[in-house]
């Protein structure tokens, strides 16, 4: 399974790279809601709770632009009967796709994250680097599971752009709490408050159950 | 490469009252024949006659929703895994992804299959690609994106090979390219849809007639004349 992993990762990165579809639109989003954030909240700066809010609700929107084109390629151009017809674990073209998304969301908050920075945290919060490190891979990698489950489920549907956030929106709401709680503490203005680990097993568990469920049902999902 | 079931005696396709439906809309009915390794079947019927329908329930797409389907002594869709591999497609979708060169497309599915990657180039060079074998998909003419496709479709050197109008776009030396391909000598057991009645019978051992997703005709070729076909799309 993974050469075939690692086939689905490079088509995909490649066919990203030539035709820029998604990770640009993601990361034009992000940074045009923190614009819009910085400007319509009329502050000069956020930290706490309220910073990890917005950090947390305008990345998780951004990855639902992602989500939705994740299988566009696949419906469009006839890559699902390709896969399908091929002597191959199915499960292989979910590992694949989650992994994509998940590299796509890493490549988006390498920017993203430095811009929220500069346009919306209050000088002096934000020191726990390594901390809030942590909190994004565990976050992205729910966001990536649910979100190529969710991405499989609506390319097949008329409304594609509908179902995917109707859907996966609630699914994802507690990595947004658990995500924006494990950070509020490291954008406290006053240096970083001791950080909530529990959230950390929060977010941890949630990857695990969805991961194992995720694995389970998208055999399914790919039956016409 | 895909494993070849060398000896296997059961034949390439056995439909017993086949039927399928979309919702309501009932698209075949009660189609039932028996393809032998190596033979041609031609498939002719007016547009909705059922005739893609047919060709993606052989290919593993589509589930039967009535009678028994064996595709290479695999029951669909129950064994529909032991097919997988051993069956190629060539529809109206080339089933190629248009930012990708036509050597990238063809070494991606040679990964899926497990192919030599050497295959994919010689298979270039047979159809008349190679000098535009590193040019995306999307910059191919129309004809250029068949012969891609029907590499693509027999990269994996299958057992059975479904073709829908295989030659569309293709000018004369294109299809004499793709001939040792796809052509009638080119070993694999296949499922010819045409809507051209005289090559269609030219190139086959049987025929069959859908209407309105009924089996109206199933006859060795031999037996069957123009006339028959074209009162198919009447």
């Amino acid at each position: 399974m993974r050469s075939t992993v690692a086939a689905l990762i490079r088509k995909d990165l490649r066919l990203e790279l030539r035709s820029f579809e998604s990770v640009p639109a993601m990361l034009m989003f992000s940074v045009s809601t923190f614009v819009l954030f910085h400007f319509g909240l009329d502050r000069g700066a956020l930290a706490g709770d309220l910073a990890a809010g917005v950090l947390w609700v305008t990345l998780l929107l951004a990855a639902v632009l992602g989500m939705n084109r994740l299988f566009v390629a696949e419906h469009e151009q006839g890559g699902f009967d390709g896969f399908l017809m091929a002597p191959v674990d199915r499960t292989a073209l979910f590992v694949a796709k989650a992994l994509v998304l998940f590299c796509y969301l890493v490549a988006v908050e390498l920017v993203a994250v430095p811009a929220f920075v500069v346009l919306l945290l209050a000088p002096g919060a934000g020191q726990a680097l390594p901390e809030l490190l942590a909190v994004l891979v565990l976050a992205d990698a729910g966001i990536a599971v649910v979100g190529t489950l969710i991405g499989a489920l609506g390319v097949q549907t008329r409304a594609r752009d509908l179902i995917v956030p109707l859907i996966a929106l609630p699914l994802l709401v507690p990595v947004v709490i658990a995500a924006a709680e494990a950070s509020a503490p490291l954008f406290a203005q006053a240096g970083a408050d001791p950080f909530p680990g529990r959230w950390l097993l929060v977010l941890a568990l949630y990857d695990a159950v969805f991961g194992l469920l995720a694995y389970a049902v998208f055999d399914y999902l790919l039956e016409e | 490469m895909a494993t070849t079931a060398a000896g296997d005696s059961r034949p390439a396709v056995a439909l017993a009252g086949v039927g399928r439906a979309y919702g309501e809309r009932v698209a075949l009915r009660e189609i039932s024949f028996t393809l032998a390794r190596g033979a041609t079947v031609a498939v002719f019927g007016a547009n909705g006659a059922g005739k893609t329908t047919l060709l993606r329930i052989l290919a593993g797409l589509l589930r039967p929703h009535a009678g028994s389907a064996h595709v290479l002594g695999a029951e669909l869709p129950r064994e529909a895994y032991r097919a997988r591999g051993r069956t190629g497609l060539l529809g109206h979708d080339p089933m190629l992804y248009r930012d990708l060169t036509v050597r990238e497309n063809l070494r991606f599915h040679a990964r899926l299959h497990r192919v030599d990657q050497g295959r994919a180039d010689a298979l270039v060079a047979q159809v008349g690609l190679s000098a535009r074998a590193d040019d995306p998909v999307r910059t191919l003419s129309r004809g250029m994106t068949q012969r891609a496709a029907i590499c693509r479709a027999v990269l994996h050197a299958p057992e059975l090979l479904l073709l829908d109008e295989p030659l569309a776009n293709l000018d004369p030396g294109g299809a004499a390219a793709v001939e040792p391909l796809i052509g009638r000598g080119a070993g694999p057991a296949r499922v010819l849809i045409s809507h051209a009645a005289e090559r269609g019978l030219a190139e086959a051992d049987h025929v069959l007639g859908l209407r309105g997703g009924r089996q109206v005709l199933w006859a060795p070729a031999a037996q069957v004349g123009l006339a028959d076909v074209q009162g198919l799309y009447a």
